[in-house]
């Protein structure tokens, strides 16, 4: 089937569905390739580079929809754009059927297959390489810190230069998400002091690692809403998170906030009066801008200067970041191409069994099947904690004290019975041999793991002792007047020593080669 | 040679014994316990020889068996593959068993054995060479079988006849019921019957006693016979009245029977349900009808990306099992070794106590292919460390890394300790297929997130992985 790549049309958008290297991926899949001339320009791929890959470089977009089965796009698809597409087709990109219900209907009404990237299952952990919000929050990121810099008039990185001393910028970073997350990795990475706080409590430990420090809201509630979003919280909680907040905006620099609930008006978190109180020169980016932003002084799309304060509210980080974005994007929906053509011949099969296939599609064939059925997740197993074996060589605790009776008793009563039916003779080989098994026990304990096998060699080599056994049978001195048949007997020791001997002098050279062989 | 000096011989030779026994606490001490065995043994022998029992009529006789036998045993130690050290224990082993009866018929027809011998001092000479003969039949056929088994010349299968249990039951009961008699007949040849018959219910039932157990539980098998071999020579020195012998088959005796418990412990299995057998089979039919097939998705990758995690990791753990062995790849997995070590990454590798087919295989073969003993960690040592881990490379193994024993107190396998592969940050599993392993239990570590399969022969895979590291 033939994969086509169109020119994102909407305004200000740089990146494109996917990137040369891997559309030799898609190939080896057993698709064909097209790409609208000029698709990759704004992220610096060049038609050239697409044709080389082994892309079909198309001149305009009415031909490009009207020739491919399958579209992949980045931003959700223009009116205009569904026009162009061929009746039946099948388009991958993002969607928000939530949000563009009439685009819902007229694609249904081109009987088209859709799966929407922003629908997929985020839970299913196989679905995290398809994830796009992810890869996408990502780079968003990244990119909301290198705006800040570009804006602040300082370091981020303390310094002591010869000039003077630099303190090191304060960065607080509102939302631990994908793209929180990846924020605090680079402002960290700068060299900045950094917080963060979410209201999902589990992330503290997420923050840490990646070198910031997590800052509580002094109320207790639980935060995380499923999905790995967070959810709406109480009027409590809020007043409390607003007191961080404000605390917070009197003491950073920057202030980046990434706070947002699915198909909600991005929280208000900085009002007014927090902008006032940060000292000048300070930095907003406010990364949810583009739904209508967590500063109440935002401007979605504009840089704004208000009191003193450089208010960042770009809705194109993605943009401003193009290749990195569409690399990344590329990969997610090769993923996903992959799972759809389990085959590897370049036919699609949209399998609606499939957990994740399923999650994905809004629209098969026509018929609208958002939003997809809620998962059913098996329930987390509780692990059960293994009691630790008692370490080699150590002492483990004592038995339970009916047990050690138990066997102190038949013990006992064993010995009563050896003692009072036993010949004495017998009981000094007892007792010889009731010793050794106790020495044998405590030497053998002491023996290393690693040296089991030449242990067991060693013993068999040793257990050829019973040589002696035959040794003494085979020419013993005569005694007068038995009739001892000599030559069977003699047959038999000879046999005994020779079977002996083997493990003797067998078992002693192969120990001796299997030691040499440890070292350090 | 008085008789006293052989005595004071006797006991030189016990006490370097125990010191062999006792240097394979480390590496370093070990060769001289080996030293010390060997002097022992010398000792003994020929303080034996020298001794009042024997005649020098018996000296070419003794010269030519020791020779023969001799000649035989350093040609094996010499040619045996390591991967085969299993196979050739087990051999040895049953030669132990075979000496044992050969000694116990031997001292049965000798009248000057049972001399001025009366009453309950002659009852207990024939209970011992009753019981020696008994052991040893077992100890013989049950190694053989053992052999067989581990050779593959039989199937690793465990053989279940239909009511074993009643089966070994009657056959104890024979042997009580044919010891009886043995000790209540007048003449030598009138208990020769009964004799023979016992010695052949003993080496049915120690042939049955192999055959019943699975591949997985060779460990608990191989250290049992090792523990039984030292049982038979403790007889024999009974019998003959003999304090060396005595002395080194309890020892021998006792150093297999905590060979065993170690490894059952490893297995977390009772001992008794080891040798009543059966594992793996009954388990099987449980997979069947369970359908708890752990969710997720099994994702594949070639040797080069294999190679490049490797290169990426700071910290590698290798964790080998038998499919190593079976693979001889334990060259290959040093050559990796070495490469990845010289570009400054800590390898480790992670030895349970029962990977392969006897106790501490493992460690032998990575001697032989010259892995440095101390990068050679026990599980206890390494399992707190695979959090930290960057890669987890595990090769021809399945239980001993099978997170189930931890979090599913349904598996049969529940609460064995096993090797946490999966908590380091990727773990890439080495197997030929997605066969389960001998305990026949799916294996949910494959299902992971962060594990990877590398499918393909053990050692053809990891020569394309160092062949993709060396590039």
């Amino acid at each position: 089937m033939r994969i086509g790549i169109p020119v994102e049309t909407y305004a200000g958008e740089k990146r494109v569905a996917t990137v040369p290297e891997i559309v030799v991926k898609l190939i080896k899949l057993g698709f064909t390739v097209a790409v609208e001339s000029g698709a990759g320009d704004a992220a610096n791929f060049s038609d050239e580079a697409y044709r080389t890959a082994g892309a079909q470089i198309v001149a305009d977009a009415a031909n490009l929809w009207a020739e491919s089965d399958i579209v992949f796009k980045v931003t959700v698809p223009t009116s205009s754009e569904v026009e162009l597409m061929r009746a039946g087709g099948i388009l991958i990109g993002f969607i928000w059927p939530a949000q563009n219900p009439e685009l819902m209907q007229q694609l249904a009404a081109k009987h088209a297959t859709v799966l929407a990237i922003d629908c997929l299952p985020r839970q299913l952990s196989r679905a995290q390489k398809m994830d796009a919000l992810t890869s996408q929050a990502g780079v968003a990121g990244y990119r909301a810190v290198i705006e800040a810099a570009n804006v602040f008039g300082r370091f981020f990185n303390g310094q002591i230069t010869a000039a003077g001393k630099v303190p090191p910028a304060k960065v607080f970073i509102a939302g631990a998400g994908v793209a929180g997350l990846a924020a605090i990795g680079t402002a960290a990475g700068l060299g900045a002091i950094v917080r963060a706080n979410d209201t999902r409590a589990e992330v503290a430990d997420q923050v840490k690692s990646l070198g910031g420090e997590f800052v509580k809201v002094e109320y207790e509630e639980e935060g995380c809403g499923g999905g790995g979003y967070a959810k709406v919280m109480s009027e409590g909680f809020l007043q409390a998170q607003r007191e961080m907040y404000a605390k917070q905006a009197r003491e950073v620099d920057i202030i980046i906030t990434t706070a947002l609930i699915p198909g909600r008006p991005a929280p208000r978190l900085i009002t007014a009066e927090m902008v006032q109180a940060m000292r000048p020169g300070s930095v907003i980016v406010d990364m949810a801008a583009e739904r209508g932003g967590n500063c109440e002084l935002t401007e979605p799309g504009c840089v704004v200067v208000k009191h003193g304060v450089t208010i960042v509210g770009y809705t194109d980080l993605n943009s401003r970041l193009a290749r990195q974005s569409s690399t990344l994007y590329g990969n997610n929906l090769f993923r996903l191409a992959e799972e759809l053509c389990k085959t590897r011949d370049g036919i699609i099969n949209v399998n609606m069994e499939d957990d994740a296939i399923r999650g994905l599609t809004v629209i098969n064939n026509g018929e609208i099947t958002w939003p997809a059925p809620a998962l059913k997740l098996p329930a987390a197993k509780p692990a059960v904690s293994a009691k630790p074996a008692p370490a080699h060589g150590s002492s483990a605790a004592p038995a339970p004290a009916g047990k050690t009776a138990a066997l102190f008793l038949a013990a006992a009563l064993l010995f009563l019975l050896i003692g009072a039916y036993a010949p004495a003779a017998f009981l000094g080989h007892f007792t010889v041999f009731v010793l050794a098994c106790f020495v044998g026990y405590m030497v053998v304990w002491n023996v290393t793991p690693a040296l089991h096998t030449p242990l067991m060699s060693v013993t068999n080599a040793i257990s050829s002792i019973i040589a002696i056994g035959a040794l003494v049978q085979i020419a013993p001195p005569l005694t007068e007047g038995l009739a001892r048949p000599d030559g069977l007997i003699r047959a038999l020791a000879v046999a005994g020593i020779a079977l002996t001997s083997v493990n003797m002098f067998g078992g002693f050279a192969v120990t001796r080669r299997m030691l040499a062989m440890f070292r350090k | 040679m008085s008789a006293s000096l052989v005595t004071v011989s006797y006991i030189a030779a016990i006490i370097l014994f125990i010191l062999s026994l006792g240097g394979l606490s480390s590496p370093e001490s070990s060769r001289r316990g080996n030293l010390y065995g060997m002097l022992g043994m010398s000792i003994a022998v020929l303080a034996t020889v020298a001794g009042p029992h024997v005649t020098l009529a018996g000296l070419p006789w003794i010269m030519a068996a020791m020779l023969a036998g001799g000649s035989i045993g350093l040609y094996a130690a010499r040619k045996v593959q390591m991967t085969q050290m299993p196979e050739l224990v087990a051999l040895m082993h049953s030669l132990v068993g075979l000496a044992a009866m050969v000694v116990g018929y031997a001292n049965d027809i000798d009248p000057v054995a049972a001399l001025n011998l009366s009453g309950a001092e002659k009852s207990i000479h024939e209970l011992e060479v009753y019981a020696g003969i008994l052991i040893g039949a077992v100890t013989f056929a049950g190694s053989l079988i053992a052999f067989g088994k581990l050779s593959g010349k039989i199937g690793g299968k465990p053989l279940l006849l239909p009511g074993r249990h009643l089966l070994n039951l009657a056959g104890l009961l024979l042997v009580i019921a044919f010891g009886w008699q043995f000790m209540h007949v007048e003449s030598i040849s009138a208990g020769m019957l009964a004799l023979s018959l016992m010695t052949v219910i003993a080496l049915l039932f120690g042939i049955h006693m192999v055959m019943a157990i699975g591949g997985a539980d060779m460990p608990v098998v191989v250290s049992m016979l090792n523990s039984y071999s030292g049982w038979a020579a403790a007889a024999t020195g009974f019998m003959l009245n003999n304090d060396l012998l005595i002395v080194v088959g309890a020892l021998v005796g006792s150093s297999g029977a905590i060979l065993s418990y170690i490894m059952c412990r490893a297995m977390n299995r009772n001992f008794l349900s080891v040798i009543a057998g059966g594992f793996g089979g009954a388990k099987l039919t449980k997979k069947v009808d369970g359908d708890a097939t752990p969710a997720g998705e099994v994702v594949s990758v070639s040797a080069i990306e294999t190679a490049e995690l490797l290169l990426e990791a700071k910290s590698v753990i290798i964790v080998p099992g038998y499919g190593m062995a079976v693979a001889q790849a334990q060259h290959t997995v040093f050559e990796i070794t070495k490469l990845l070590r010289e570009k400054g990454i800590n390898v480790r590798f992670g030895i349970h106590p029962v990977a392969g087919r006897m106790p501490g295989h493992m460690n032998v073969l990575l001697a032989e292919a010259r892995v440095p003993y101390d990068i050679v960690m026990e599980m206890d040592e390494l399992n707190a460390d695979f959090p930290e881990t960057d890669v987890a490379m595990v090769i021809g193994a399945n239980d001993i890394v099978n997170p189930a024993a931890q979090d599913d107190p349904s598996s049969p396998i529940a609460g064995m300790p096993v090797l946490e592969v999966w908590r380091a940050k990727t773990s890439i599993v080495m197997k030929r297929s997605m066969a389960a392993g001998y305990a026949g239990v799916d294996n949910p570590l494959f299902y992971k997130e962060n594990n990877r399969m590398l499918f393909g022969d053990a050692k053809k895979m990891l020569e394309e992985v160092f062949v993709a590291l060396k590039a």
